[in-house]
């Protein structure tokens, strides 16, 4: 064993010194990263189905930890003191984090850690711009700017979200004069900088400008984006983060690092995809586009003397005769913190004989596959949670739908106005049930800021109240029937 | 174009298309293990900051840089992988029965005693 790695320390520490500034991998290290590059693409895979998810994060386990005590077998690292405590700073500052967060909050948790790997992915180009400098080749150097734009910009970014997701920062859209004017300035100068940092590396001065930059785009971007529009952020800022990993293994040349950073681009980039199509809007309007309203008809012309309200001693004498019930969930139910409410009540008709399913809108949560979470949480099983593609096609067979806390995702304008403001985007069509019960504290508009003609339809009753609140006093009415 | 450039470009193409291909097939209930689970998985950048700190004759301040990314990573690690199996653990297969007698049922019953 010491004969065989005797000459690799050798050539390790050679090229180190010639100023070189990766050595080359002794062959055990890249056969470990090339297994561990396997058993993350398995993790994906096994992750698609609930059955073989806990498998898939397994092997995912697996892959890290080989890696990680590969890479501390590599000759040129030297110095244990460092790593190891900073490592198990890191280990005892997430356990409890991660053990007690409640899934309420997971979203913004989540975004807590596309800040640090984002920090992590930023840290170390700067690291390898200090340690190096001058030294570094064009190529490295660019991709060092493309690992500090995208890893500071998503550090500041998350962080921003996940106080919004929070509520510590404002979550309503915010917007000042020249909003886009200046945020797009600001990416114009990071990049320049960047480009000076290429072409000027000895220059002391060009990349803390450059890092400042990147930062302040960074909270400029996500600033004014409202709450209702956070999936979309979090799954793109998922891609930066994943794209900043990947940059950095492009700088220190390391695949496996190159290929995890790529698995969290892309999947980033498909959830934002499918969120901005839940939502019928492009990346660019997310991003910089202005919140519109107002446009839409006048909220007395379609509810005036249509509104019907109902109690909970009348919802559940109208469930006691349902055969099929649909649930709408949305991000207000989150908010009401009514998912175990809602599956005491899953739970309370299953007995009674009435056959549950829930209709799950892709943006029906804080962050993609949110609500989907919080009702497996809530002890639902995964089969009665509907995709919306699964559950209109069965919406006419349905007796009763419950909505609770949603509203834009149910708005049948999306579908039969072309004039609305959200015209095209796709929803649930709760309004082809027999009958719709709407669990909503008062009337006033969602995140679109445009009324409902669900609400003033035949079919729909009104049950203004609590999220939590009306889902326990329709149980507590049902127990009594 | 130099041989590491042009390699980690191939690798970083066709991981980007195995990660579009293989996250498309995941189903939309677990999107949100997903987003924690890839954020886990992307820090192995762990790797590299463990790589630019422990090498000998660093200044100090690629040192510290390296080792708060140490420790950003490793929560970023141990943090994911924790907070995905938690989430994974939640999701159940139906194990009541559904009702017996109700008409419109179409759902097969669950419970196969003799499966295997």
């Amino acid at each position: 064993m010491v004969d065989c790695s005797a000459p690799i320390f050798a050539a390790g520490l050679n090229t180190a010194l010639l100023g070189g500034h990766h050595a080359p991998m002794p062959s055990y290290v890249v056969l470990i990263y090339l297994a561990a590059a396997i058993l993350f693409a398995l993790s994906l895979k096994w992750l698609s189905t609930p059955r073989t998810a806990r498998v898939g994060v397994l092997a995912g386990e697996i892959g890290m930890a080989a890696a990680i005590i590969a890479t501390l077998f590599l000759p040129e690292v030297r110095h244990y003191q460092w790593i190891l405590v900073a490592g198990l700073v890191g280990v005892i500052a997430a356990i409890p984090v991660a053990l007690v967060v409640p899934m309420t909050a997971v979203p913004q948790q989540i975004a807590m850690f596309h800040a640090f790997g984002a920090l992590a992915a930023a840290l170390v180009g700067t690291a390898e711009y200090y340690a190096h400098g001058t030294a570094l080749g064009t190529s490295t150097l660019i991709a060092i700017g493309f690992e500090s734009l995208l890893g500071y910009l998503t550090f500041t970014g998350s962080i921003v979200a996940a106080g919004k997701l929070q509520e510590i920062l404002p979550t309503a859209p915010m917007s000042y004069p020249f909003q886009n004017f200046v945020s797009i300035a600001t990416l114009g100068a990071s990049v320049i900088a960047g480009a000076l940092v290429v072409l000027y590396p000895a220059n002391a001065l060009v990349f803390p400008i450059f890092v400042a930059l990147c930062l302040l785009f960074g909270v400029l971007l996500i600033m004014p984006i409202g709450g209702g529009d956070m999936p979309t952020v979090i799954a793109l800022l998922n891609s930066y983060a994943g794209l900043s990993a990947s940059a950095m293994g492009f700088v220190i040349n390391n695949k496996l690092l190159i290929i995890g950073g790529a698995l969290e681009g892309s999947s980033g980039f498909i959830l934002s995809m499918i969120m901005c199509k839940a939502m019928n809007r492009s990346f660019v309007n997310v991003l910089f586009g202005q919140v519109q309203a107002g446009k839409a008809q006048k909220a007395d012309d379609i509810y005036g003397g249509n509104i019907k309200s109902v109690n909970a001693e009348e919802v559940a004498a109208i469930l006691d005769g349902a055969i099929r019930v649909v649930i709408v969930p949305g991000y207000g139910l989150a908010v009401a913190q009514a998912q175990h409410a809602t599956g005491q009540l899953f739970n309370l008709l299953q007995e009674r004989s009435v056959d549950v399913q829930f209709g799950i809108h892709p943006v029906a949560g804080r962050m993609p596959g949110h609500m989907n979470v919080l009702l497996a949480e809530a002890d639902i099983p995964y089969d009665n949670l509907k995709e919306m593609d699964q559950i209109n096609p069965e919406m006419e067979n349905i007796d009763v739908a419950i909505v609770n806390g949603a509203n834009d995702v149910v708005n049948p304008d999306a579908r039969d106005n072309p004039n609305s403001p959200i015209a095209g985007m796709p929803i649930i069509n709760v309004d082809k049930a027999g009958t719709v019960i709407v669990i909503k504290r008062s009337l006033s508009p969602g995140f679109a800021g445009i009324p409902n003609p669900l609400f003033a339809a035949r079919n729909c009753l009104m049950y203004f109240a609590d999220g939590k609140k009306a889902m326990l006093d329709i149980i507590a009415e049902l127990e009594k029937l | 174009m130099d041989a590491n450039l042009e390699s980690n470009l191939f690798v970083f193409a066709l991981a980007a298309f195995l990660g579009y291909e293989v996250v498309r097939r995941v189903s939309p209930q677990l999107h949100t293990p997903l987003m924690s689970l890839t954020n886990a998985i992307s820090a192995i950048s762990v790797v590299g900051a463990i790589a630019v700190t422990g090498v000998s004759h660093n200044p100090a301040l690629v040192v510290v840089l390296g080792s708060i990314a140490i420790t950003a990573a490793m929560i970023n690690v141990v943090g994911g992988f924790l907070m995905t199996d938690r989430m994974l653990k939640m999701f159940k297969k139906r194990t009541v029965k559904p009702p017996a007698h109700s008409p419109g049922q179409h759902s097969p019953q669950p419970q196969e005693p003799n499966r295997g």
